[in-house]
């Protein structure tokens, strides 16, 4: 690779490997779509007082179920495709029927509970390493805030914001900041004090103020623990967001499509948002190591 | 100016810890002279490196006087009267080596044209004219320990405070860096209180060794070296150097207890 040149994909020699892995996964998959569904299939000829049906007949059968226990991956991807692409394609891509619609929906607060439990996770390690105090108070807190299962405390964010008037976006952004900034936090408590003492000694020896020393010694050796973080904090925003539209009917999300699906046993659909969801939550957290590489790049780090 | 740098009257400092106080230094007596190369040298222990510290105002001393440039330590330090030079080099490695020279220089608000002249005229001091735009990690241990000599002439200060410096590196770049720093100090006249563990680095590049021992941390000897300020490197098989030596070995065997 020309030097520069940023390295997106350093995992040469990683496909075969990884594309094994899938493969026995998919195939495992599929060997327990027959074997979950063959009940239903040989309920129903039983019904119908027909002979129960033969393994060739059966297999073909479990796979093409309208509300199946378990969809096969192919159902699943078509249906990801009727609702994306073929949407797309007619001209409809923010429909009420579009996953990206619904995507976007739930992005929309993801991003917005990231950005937010960011900037909180950042001054909170700010505070807590130049304050005593604060050093001494803020962390219990902070661990005990992840304690609470998240699904308890979602209803009651969203009900109680709600009674004094806020809804939409911010309510379920909150869910995600409140997941959030705590790997921001912990990582950044940890960046901010990573310059060794002989570091801080030559701050002092330069009669350096606190502010000098923060944004010339400790905020760029933060970085690195930053975005590790981030990365962290990112995926779990999206399933903060998720959990959001859960509990409080939400119609629109990714998470509302799960709920919607539950109720009406259209399980295709809850795999559809499950996989779409997953797949957005890959996509954020490449982009996110890719502004990290861009980063340490642009500060000048010894390439791997 | 006062002729003497820095003056330690009665200086001692103690630590508090579980085990008890500790005695880093206790009623030490010197003075350091403008133009001096003063080298400390005695086992791990004897407050040779906290010294050194008592006068960057690194460590506040629990008991007597010390001046630097007839100011408090802290006084001192806030008019930056002296560079300090640690073991390691302690460049940010997010940092170019002529932007970790700026450093200080950033800190003290110098304009950017200002730093500039100040970044040249110590990188070719240092003899690393061409490697301004490297960053650390691409320079050899010897290199990044000369950019932060160069960082620490940076602001000009007269004093230059040393921690074994070349501790980290072997002999042969040692050798080299020892005649360096020679020809440095014998260029810029500043003073150097220069910390080691060496006996022939001490003797080599010093004006006036101090001794010291143990337990608690004091002077056991001040020898003021009588070889010629013009030093070639083979000047460390004369006769003369050799006796030195034997005097700083002989201090260095009488202040310490072998017995622990």
């Amino acid at each position: 690779m020309a030097p520069g040149q940023i390295s997106f994909m350093t995992n040469h020699g990683k496909a075969i490997p990884v594309l094994t892995i899938i493969t026995i996964l998919i195939a495992i998959w599929y060997a327990c779509v027959v074997w979950m569904n063959a009940p239903f299939e040989r309920d129903k000829a039983e019904r119908i007082s027909k002979p129960a049906p033969t393994l060739s007949q059966l297999i073909p059968a479990t796979m093409a179920q309208e509300r199946p226990v378990l969809p096969a991956p192919h159902q699943v991807v078509i249906e990801i495709w009727k609702t994306t692409g073929a949407m797309v394609q007619k001209g409809r891509p923010f429909s009420k029927r579009s996953l990206i619609y619904h995507s976007w929906v739930t992005l929309s607060a993801t991003l917005l509970g990231f950005l937010i439990g960011t900037a909180l996770g950042i001054m909170l390690a700010v505070g807590i390493v130049h304050n005593r105090a604060m050093d001494k108070s803020v962390m219990p807190w902070v661990i005990t805030s992840q304690t609470i299962p998240i699904l308890a405390i979602a209803p009651m964010i969203i009900v109680v914001l709600n009674a004094v008037g806020i809804s939409g976006l911010l309510p379920k952004a909150l869910i995600s900041t409140y997941l959030s900034f705590f790997p921001v936090v912990v990582g950044m408590v940890k960046g901010l004090r990573s310059p060794d003492a002989a570091q801080l000694d030559l701050m002092h020896t330069y009669s350096a103020s606190r502010a000098q020393t923060f944004w010339k010694l400790r905020w760029p050796a933060s970085m690195p623990y930053l975005f590790t973080s981030l990365k962290i904090a990112i995926a779990i925003s999206l399933v903060g967001a998720i959990v959001g539209e859960l509990p409080t009917g939400a119609v629109a999300g990714l998470g509302a499509r799960m709920l919607a699906g539950s109720y009406y046993g259209q399980t295709i659909q809850i795999w559809s948002a499950l996989i779409t969801a997953s797949a957005l939550a890959a996509v954020l957290v490449m982009i996110v190591g890719f502004a990290h590489t861009l980063v340490l790049k642009r500060m000048g780090e010894e390439p791997a | 100016m006062p002729d003497t740098v820095v003056s330690a009257s009665n200086l001692s400092l103690t630590f508090e810890t579980n085990d008890g106080p500790v005695h880093a230094l206790k009623d030490v007596d010197l003075d350091v002279d403008r133009g001096d190369f003063v080298s400390f040298i005695g086992p791990s222990g004897c407050g040779k490196t906290t010294f050194l510290r008592v006068i960057a105002d690194l460590e506040k001393p629990t008991g007597g006087e010390i001046s630097v440039n007839g100011m408090t330590p802290q006084e001192a330090r806030m008019k930056r009267a002296y560079g300090y030079v640690f073991q390691a080099a302690s460049l940010l490695p997010w940092r170019t080596i002529e932007k970790n020279i700026a450093v200080p220089l950033e800190i003290m608000g110098l304009s950017r044209a200002d730093q500039r002249k100040r970044i040249d005229d110590v990188l070719s001091l240092v003899d690393l004219a061409n490697f301004g735009k490297k960053y650390p990690w691409q320079l050899s241990g010897g290199m990044q320990q000369r950019a932060s000599i160069a960082r620490a002439l940076a602001f000009d200060a007269d004093l230059l405070l040393m921690d074994e410096p070349f501790g980290a590196l072997d002999e042969i770049v040692r050798d080299h860096l020892n005649e360096q720093l020679l020809k440095l100090w014998d260029a810029t006249n500043k003073t150097i209180c220069f910390v080691t563990h060496s006996i022939p680095e001490a003797v080599y590049l010093s004006t006036k060794i101090v001794v010291m021992s143990p337990r608690p941390g004091r002077v056991h000897d001040v020898i003021d070296s009588t070889l010629p300020r013009e030093r070639p490197l083979d000047i460390r098989e004369t006769p003369e150097f050799l006796e030195i030596a034997a005097r700083v070995r002989e201090g260095l065997r009488a202040g310490h207890s072998y017995d622990e």
